[in-house]
């Protein structure tokens, strides 16, 4: 069976639905046992004891990692995105299993590279949306910018059982920040695996929008994950071509459970209003039409959100009323 | 071999001991809610575990209207804490009503309903707008909320204007429900604020919200935050919070206050922190920041102070409410 989630049950209320197009496990709260951590290019590759946190993950969804040995000083949780859920998985004794890959940018997530077998990681998950289906026999394309191609692997197996055609991007600064190659070739065949690099370390010198651009037609499907001037690039060019782009947001996140608030950003409903939406449950895969790029700023530091003059709820000037 | 961390975290339960407690008239199972803020309304949390079994649920300051909050970055973790700077985002109490205080009700929670206005007249209306509608436990009133445009309208930096605020939601509660007054702890004189707020009525102190901080990026050279400043909270304000609490309750002893009850905030991330409020005169606590860091600390922080009341002999949480002052005047009459 499919792990693509299928469309929005009609007549939910437009407030509840921003993205509710998808059905959504449950999250659990698990102490993980670390099975394996090994390197992967510029990343490590773990793999926890996650039991039912392993059994409800769809592709898409990711988990939240207390990091920091008790009592941490590092209060705010990881969001990392699942790269495989394997319920009864042969490699680790029949364990059910999330793999994550993890990237050091800070000391929390150095923290998590260095955990080795058998340490207990603190795991929420599976948390947000997962990717929703394309329409039956729509062509796709799976664009991964470093190892923002974490959850895609899984997709493409999906789609690819789904009988659709997949054609997977990935693209990074250099060779070693390339993930999921080996595997994507697996699933998709090496010929449908495009490969680009900033240096030309691997595949051909430039961004992953030169080798979407020409896989870009009329009713494809684009699904894409990594840093949020990739993904307004991914969704000019899909939506130049007549296609639809589902990017999942890399958004700082305090909780990742819904309830902090601060992974905003804003997103136009399907009632057609901007609210400034959380990424963590609405999210953190988004349709690209309806983010507001006009309100988004991409800098050295990240992206940020201003708030639209007509999302809802938006400052008003003095004597203006709504 | 994975382990819920809701039940593996928890202490077992602490036998003979009662653990609830009340805030005026509103009685309480236990004595751990939820903070404002750090809940949402509850629906969340509801996804990971029974939020029946919390003391309370305290919402998220409802609004009269629709608010879009800040623009981003809201967020930046800073040592044993956090700044945040959200600018009280929610659907207004339209929404409020129609969603999530019926999820409340469904679901068997204790709802404290915490709100916030422009001015005096708006927090009154949202306060009528609650005092009737089945669920609603009490209403605190965040007269705190640091992320405003101008520091003149943190309420509870002035007595005057916190005393108008907590006046006209008391008129309009008439008593039906215990009215609480969220309390800064960026002031000079706590005990005068708390005054405002007791002798204009309310029936409880609920202490206390975040302290002003920022951070700024030494890459970037501009402040992390897009709204500049923001709300510290987490373990890194509990002694400035233990201290606001051991103040107040010390002026109640005095006599230099009407006793109320007081709800202890700041940094509690074990049973061991809600303790220390305890016994410096809280008579509840509110988990917060924790609740980012372990969706389950409120329910576990309730089982752990259970235990660490009836280890020290405590029959009951009232019992052990301001210990620490007791502690020390028998000290100081040897």
């Amino acid at each position: 069976m499919s792990a693509v989630t299928g469309p929005a049950p009609a007549g939910v209320p437009a407030a509840e639905t921003l993205g509710a197009r998808d059905r959504r496990p449950d999250p659990v709260q698990v102490r993980c046992a670390v099975l394996a951590n090994e390197p992967d290019g510029a990343y490590r590759r773990l793999v926890l004891d996650a039991g039912e946190a392993a059994r409800r993950a769809l592709p898409g969804q990711f988990a939240a990692l207390a990091v920091g040995e008790p009592p941490t000083a590092m209060l705010l949780r990881r969001a990392v995105s699942i790269h495989a859920a394997t319920p009864g998985d042969r490699r680790f004794d029949g364990a059910d299993t999330l793999e994550i890959v993890v990237a050091p940018h800070g000391p929390g997530t150095e923290w998590v590279t260095r955990r080795r077998a058998g340490d207990v990681l603190d795991v929420v998950a599976p948390l947000g949306r997962p990717f929703p289906a394309p329409e039956v026999g729509a062509p796709t394309v799976l664009v991964g910018g470093g190892y923002g191609s974490a959850p895609l692997v899984w997709l493409a197996r999906d789609l690819r059982d789904a009988g659709h055609r997949v054609d997977v991007v990935l693209g990074a600064a250099s060779r070693d920040k390339l993930f999921g190659l080996e595997e994507a070739a697996a699933v998709v065949g090496p010929d449908l695996v495009h490969v680009t690099t900033d240096d030309g370390s691997a595949g051909l010198r430039g961004r992953v929008t030169d080798a979407l651009a020409p896989l870009a037609r009329d009713g494809v499907v684009v699904y894409a994950c990594g840093p949020m001037a990739m993904l307004r690039a991914v969704h000019e060019v899909a939506a130049g071509a007549g296609g639809t782009s589902w990017l999942a947001v890399e958004e700082s996140m305090a909780c990742g459970i819904g309830v902090c608030m601060t992974c905003v950003l804003p997103v136009r409903g399907e009632d057609g209003v901007t609210r400034m939406t959380r990424s963590c449950v609405e999210g953190p895969t988004f349709d690209g039409d309806r983010v507001r790029w006009d309100a988004i700023s991409i800098g050295p530091g990240g992206a940020t959100s201003a708030v639209p003059a007509d999302c809802l709820g938006a400052p008003v000037a003095a004597g203006k009323g709504h | 071999m994975t382990t819920t961390a809701t039940s593996a975290g928890s202490a077992g339960p602490a036998v003979g001991f009662d653990p609830r407690t009340a805030i005026g008239t509103l009685e309480l199972k236990n004595p751990v809610l939820t903070a404002s803020g750090c809940a949402a309304a509850g629906r969340e949390l509801g996804r990971l575990y029974d939020v029946a079994a919390l003391g309370a649920v305290v919402t998220k300051s409802i609004l009269r209207d629709a608010r879009s909050g800040r623009p981003t970055p809201r967020m930046a973790e800073t040592p044993s804490g956090m700044l945040n700077s959200i600018g009280l985002q929610g659907p207004g109490i339209d929404a409020f009503l129609a969603h999530d205080l019926p999820w409340l009700r469904d679901h068997g929670a204790t709802a404290v309903v915490s709100i916030a206005g422009n001015d005096a007249a708006e927090f009154a209306e949202l306060a009528g707008r609650l005092v009737d509608e089945p669920g609603v436990g009490a209403v605190e009133v965040n007269i705190s909320c640091p992320n405003v445009a101008n520091r003149g309208l943190v309420f509870a930096c002035d007595p005057g204007s916190s005393a108008e605020v907590v006046s006209g939601v008391v008129d309009v509660v008439g008593g039906r429900v215990p009215v609480l007054a969220k309390l800064s702890p960026d002031v000079t004189d706590i005990v005068a604020i708390a005054r405002a707020c007791l002798d204009h009525g309310a029936d409880g102190l609920a202490m206390v919200n975040t302290t002003l901080g920022m951070v700024v990026d030494t890459d970037t050279m501009r402040p992390v935050l897009a709204g500049v400043t923001g709300g510290l909270s987490g373990p890194a304000i509990r002694p400035i919070a233990v201290r606001c609490v051991w103040q107040v309750h010390a002026a109640m002893r005095r006599g230099d206050l009407r006793t109320a009850p007081i709800v202890g905030i700041g940094g509690i991330l074990t049973g061991l922190d809600a303790l220390q409020f305890v016994l410096a005169g809280a008579s509840a606590v509110q988990v917060g920041t924790s609740t980012f860091h372990d969706p389950s600390a409120p329910l576990r922080v309730g089982a752990e102070l259970a235990q660490a009341l009836a280890a020290r002999g405590f029959a009951g949480v009232a019992d052990a409410v301001g210990h620490a002052h007791t502690v020390l005047a028998r000290e100081g009459a040897r």
